[in-house]
Order: C-alpha cells, then structure tokens, then sequence
C-alpha cells in the first residue's frame, strides 16, 4: 500500500522529535517487535497464566497432586485432615501468588533472551513459596523446631522449584507438539501459505486486464504484491486487526475482478476494534475459504458478509457466505479451518471460540478471541480503498 | 472466410476470456480463424456448440456446475452415438494447475495449456489440434474422464436449439425407442441420442438392465409383479413386471435379465 509507506514514515519523525535518538527509537522498535513475534512463538518459555484455560489446568493439576500428597503423609501418621490443611495452607499461597505474578510479568520477559526468561521462570515461584510459607510457617502452622527451619524452607524451596521446572517445561514441550515440525507439516504449511491455484488465476487476471484497463491491472499487481508480502511474512507475528483487514480487502478485490459480479461483498466494520492484535493471517484464510466454498463452485451469484465487533473485551468475527452442494471448483486446502483452530489452540488455548454453522443455505462462522490492545498508539488508521 | 477455423472459448471468467480473444487476435496473421462465440457455463456451452459447431472449442477445466472435463464428456457422448452424426469439435483444455498426469496428455491427443497463458503455446496447441482425428479425440476423452474420476451428473438433452441437463438422480428409467433413447422423469419425458450400451457401461452403479432396451434406476424399483399374458391369441409364457416408484408405467423385465433382476429384490 502505497498510502502506508508515509505513515510509518511520518510516525517516526513525530514520535520522536530528538535527530540524535534515531538509533535508540529503531532499537526500541527492534524490541517492540521481537516482543510481538515471540507473543505468539514457541519461543517464550512461561506459561500464559493469564488464560483462564491454563491456569485452571495449572491450578487442578497442582490440588490433585496436594491432595495426593496430602493424603499419603495422612496415611502414614493417621491425621489426614490435618495434613490436608497444612498441605493447603502452604500450597495455595504460593501457587496463586506465583501464578499471578508470572501473569504480570511474562509479556515482558517474553522479549527476553531464553536464559534470562528461564531464570525469571524459576526464580519468581521460589521466591514466592520461601516468602509465602515463611510467613504461613511462623503464623499458622504449629511452631516448627526452630533450629530446622531455615531447612524446612529449603526444603520448600526446592519443592517449588522442581514444580515450577515441571510446569514450564511441560507448556513448552505442549507448544512444541502443536507447532508443525515434520519437514512434511512443513513444506504443506509454506505451500499453503504460497497458494499456487490463488498466484496463476490472479496473474491471468491481471494478464486479461492489462490491454483493456491498465490501470486497473496495475492496481491489481500493486494488491497482489502486498499480499504475497504478508503470506510469505512470520504467521508468527501479532498484527493489529485494522492491518489484517486490509489484506483480506486486497485479496477480495484481486478474487472480485476474477469472480466478476458472481461474488458480493459486504463488509461491517463500524465496530470493529481496530487496534485488536491478532495472529498474523488469521482472517485472510477463512475469508478465502468462504470464497472457495461458497462463491466458488456456484454458478449463481452470492454474498460473503464480514461482521466484526467487540462484544465486552472480546472481538467477534462473523464470516457468512451461502452453502453449495457442488463440490469445490478445485482442490483447494481443506486445511485452513483446523489450520486456524490449530493456531487459536496454541495461542489462545480456552480463550478463543471458532464455531460453524449451516443453515437455510447459508454458512457461518464466528470466531472469538480475546481482545488484547496494541501497546503503541496509532494515530492514522490505515483504511483500504481499491479505487485509489 | 470459410476456410478459417471456427473457435468457441469457455471459462466461466469474463477476464479470462477476453484474455484469450486478445491472444487469438494476435495470433490471427498465422493461424486464420474466427470466434465464433463465447460461453461461461456448461449449458451455454452445449448450445452453442449445437448452434454454431465449431470446429475448436478452448475448454476451462475448473467451471462452477461442471467441470470442462464432465462437458467434453457430453460433447463426446453426443458425437459418438447420434444416428445423424455430428462433428466432434477438438479441445484444447485451459487450466491454472497441473495437476493430470495423465495418459490422455502423454499421448497427445488432447492438449492443454497452463494459465496464464502463452501466444507461442496457444499457436502449437492449435496447429497440432487441427491434425488430431475425432475418433481418437473421443477416445482420449473417455480415458481422461476415466483417470480423472469423472462422471457426468447429467444428461443433456437438445430441445429446440436449447440445451437441458437433466440430473442423473431424476432419472427414472431410460427406455431405447428407434432411434432415440426416452429419459423418463417424475415429471415428464425426454428425448436424447445416446447408445443404450454405453450408458449402462458409464451409469452401471445406478441403473440395471432390465431388458434388451431399457435401464432402470435402482432407487425407482419399487417392486416385481407376475403376469400372465391373457390375449386373444394362446396366452403367453407368464412374465414379471417391474412396479416404479412415482410413476405409474410397468416395465417388462426380459426372461435373460430376470435371474439378475430378482437378486435385488432379496
């Protein structure tokens, strides 16, 4: 986009009024955007404790193991209940408070070097349990023989650091498993991502526009080299929604020249969150899918309807396009709804929704994620017009 | 300009088939010929082709309703069987992906060309079409339906200069009468010029023979009746009768069939 160009160009100068901070404003953008990338990677080392999902599997899986712990010591000295508090005094203190606290700080450690982020992964739980029994030890539990402990702490201490080792390593290796390793996975996600079917029928358009209406073909090589720009880009990366939005217009305007007047589009955006940060190429693929499987194979024309909005603090996609019974006019990749189910999984784990439904001849999808705002402010909006 | 080539181009894609008028234009100094129409969907397709018969037809394969392999499916079907014969007209497949590897390419007989595509190929592909004899041509036809799983989902039957597809599922029972083959609907009847024979060879998991000149679709078989002739004459052996579901007519079901027939009633 040629209009994008100055903005960020623009922003720089403005932000930052001082010449000799160039440098310092790049490398602070550097960070910014190591930060963004590594949000969504596999990379960052502590789990996301502020997803209700994972920290409720955090929370049920480290009361069983308490309970289990419990109940053994109970059973060896006859006083289960007893040892059920003790255990519980000690236990949830410090695993809520290290929780919370890891909340806090991992969108800033997640920039971090894997070294330091593993230090800060381990030390915040200790930390915390020596602080959180010590004072659980001195005030509520009978008095431990005071000579042992400042072992009993030690003892303590290690326990939280064996499980908080436990925990981060078993979010990382879960990451691990959902990422594509396979050479196979691999090669399948980068052709999915290079789409040869969507490149050959969008360079034969602009091959068939280009005597009759040039500008219109130039306008549409402009669409499409923006667009290849983001699919070979890191899918990796958060984007914010208004950016995201603009390429699924780029792609729908290069699919509108080649559909002609098969395809309608209606977008309503009046309440769409435009600072919302989202993967990279999250919508662009089920808006594909929508022309694939609902425009697509039919030979009357029919309407692809994009509603996004921002019920409470969460945003809403609804992509409606109607159904067909002809099968797809090609194969196509049936890959891109469990592809984006795949990475709303590994991002968002419980927080995010992808629900479909069909009826009266008329396909919906409704996509949930949560809605997390973009750090920086942005004081142009980008705003996509195929005209231009 | 009767010695031109006639040409019919269909895509469903209004670009890309002014793509390929612009291209044919270009190449019109080294290989006279004339447009003779332009069709989006299979239906007009069809028509045109019965109206203005060309000589070469450039054929998109991905086309929403039917592909352009099911479509020179039926121009093949028609070309081959009708008593009045008509020319088959030599396509040139149009596609963006390469995805037949198949023998019908190999040996040459149909071609095709990749989107975008290319002045110098569209001219290679058109001086050797014009070499290629239709009977080989429907033959390639077949083995490509045949490689690319591909079945026609309809019939077409020329009514009037118009073309009908009629959806194989409304297909009740298909009844050869002299020269032409009735198709028989819930609804009405139609006429095609097919061969009975090839019919069962392409339908055969729907349709079972019946008789030396009908097939019936397996669904509409509502059940068997026996019945003794009581003519004027001696009455004749006793015979079974086919009952349909949805229409009232009763097929006789030949005494050579029978033994293949009954096995679908247990």
């Amino acid at each position: 986009m040629s209009d994008s160009q100055p903005t960020s160009a623009s922003d720089a100068p403005g932000t930052a009024p001082g010449a000799s901070s160039g440098s310092a404003a790049a490398a602070a953008a550097a960070q910014a955007k190591a930060r963004r990338v590594s949000d969504g990677a596999k990379a960052p080392i502590l789990p996301d404790c502020c997803n209700l999902g994972i920290a409720l599997r955090i929370v049920v899986a480290f009361n069983v193991a308490g309970l289990l712990l419990a109940l053994g010591l109970g059973a060896a000295d006859g006083e289960p209940l007893a040892r059920l508090l003790e255990v519980a005094a000690l236990l949830e203190p410090a695993l809520l408070l290290s929780m919370a606290l890891v909340c806090a700080v991992r969108r800033r450690v997640n920039g971090l070097k894997i070294q330091q982020q593993w230090a800060i992964g381990l030390a915040l739980p200790v930390v915390v349990s020596v602080f959180a029994c010590g004072v659980v030890g001195h005030s509520i539990l009978p008095a431990a023989p005071a000579g042992s402990f400042a072992l009993w702490l030690l003892v303590r201490a290690a326990a939280a650091l064996a499980l908080a080792w436990l925990t981060i390593e078993f979010f990382r290796l879960r990451a691990l498993s959902f990422s594509p390793s396979l050479s196979e996975a691999r090669l399948q996600a980068l052709q999915a991502r290079i789409r040869p079917h969507f490149l050959f029928n969008s360079l034969n358009t602009v091959l068939g526009l280009m005597r009759g209406n040039p500008r219109l073909a130039e306008h549409t090589l402009e669409n499409l080299s923006d667009l290849f720009r983001v699919f070979m880009k890191d899918t990796r990366e958060l984007v914010p929604l208004d950016d995201e939005i603009i390429v699924c217009q780029q792609y729908l305007a290069i699919e509108q020249l080649r559909l002609g007047e098969r395809l309608t589009t209606r977008l309503e955006l009046d309440e769409m969150p435009g600072d919302a940060l989202l993967p990279s190429l999250l919508l662009q693929p089920l808006v594909e899918n929508a022309v694939h499987h609902g425009i697509e194979p039919r030979t009357e024309p029919g309407e692809i309807m994009i509603r996004i909005t921002k019920p409470a603090e969460r945003v809403r996609v609804e992509i409606v396009n109607p159904t067909s019974e002809q099968q797809p006019t090609r194969p196509g990749n049936q890959m891109a709804l469990s592809n984006v189910r795949e990475r709303l999984m590994l991002l968002y784990d419980m927080e995010a929704e992808l629900k479909t439904t069909e009826e009266g001849g008329q396909y919906t999808l409704v996509l949930e994620i949560p809605y997390r705002k973009e750090r920086r402010r942005r004081d142009v909006r980008r705003h996509f017009n195929p005209y231009r | 300009m009767s010695d031109a080539i006639s040409i019919l181009i269909v895509d469903d894609e209004p670009v890309a088939r002014s793509r390929l008028r612009e291209l044919l234009a270009d190449l019109a100094p080294e290989f006279p010929h004339r447009i003779v129409g332009e069709a989006a969907n299979a239906p007009e397709a069809l028509s045109q082709i019965e109206a203005s018969q060309p000589q070469i037809v450039l054929l998109d394969v991905q086309m929403p309703g039917m592909t352009g392999i099911e479509l020179a499916r039926h121009m093949s079907a028609r070309a081959a069987s009708s008593e009045t014969p008509r020319p088959m007209p030599l396509v040139i497949f149009v596609t963006a992906f390469e995805e037949f590897a198949v023998e019908a390419f190999e040996v040459r007989a149909i071609d095709y060309l990749l989107k975008p595509v290319r002045a110098q190929r569209l001219l290679e592909a058109l001086r050797r079409a014009v070499t290629r004899l239709p009977s080989d041509q429907i033959q390639a036809i077949e083995q490509l339906a045949k490689a690319t799983n591909t079945r026609r989902r309809h019939l077409s039957v020329h009514e009037r200069g118009r073309v009908i597809l009629v959806p194989l599922e409304q297909v009740i029972y298909l009844k050869a009468e002299l020269k032409y083959i009735t198709v028989r609907t819930r609804e009405r009847e139609y006429l095609i010029e097919e061969s009975l024979t090839s019919l069962e060879d392409e339908f055969s998991d729907r349709f079972v023979r019946i008789h030396r000149n009908a097939l019936v679709a397996r669904p509409s078989i509502g059940g068997f009746e026996r019945v003794t002739p009581t003519g004027e004459d001696d009455a004749g052996d006793p015979y079974w009768q086919v009952v349909l579901r949805d229409v009232p007519e009763r097929l006789p079901v030949s005494r050579r069939q029978w033994s293949t027939v009954k096995n679908l009633v247990s």
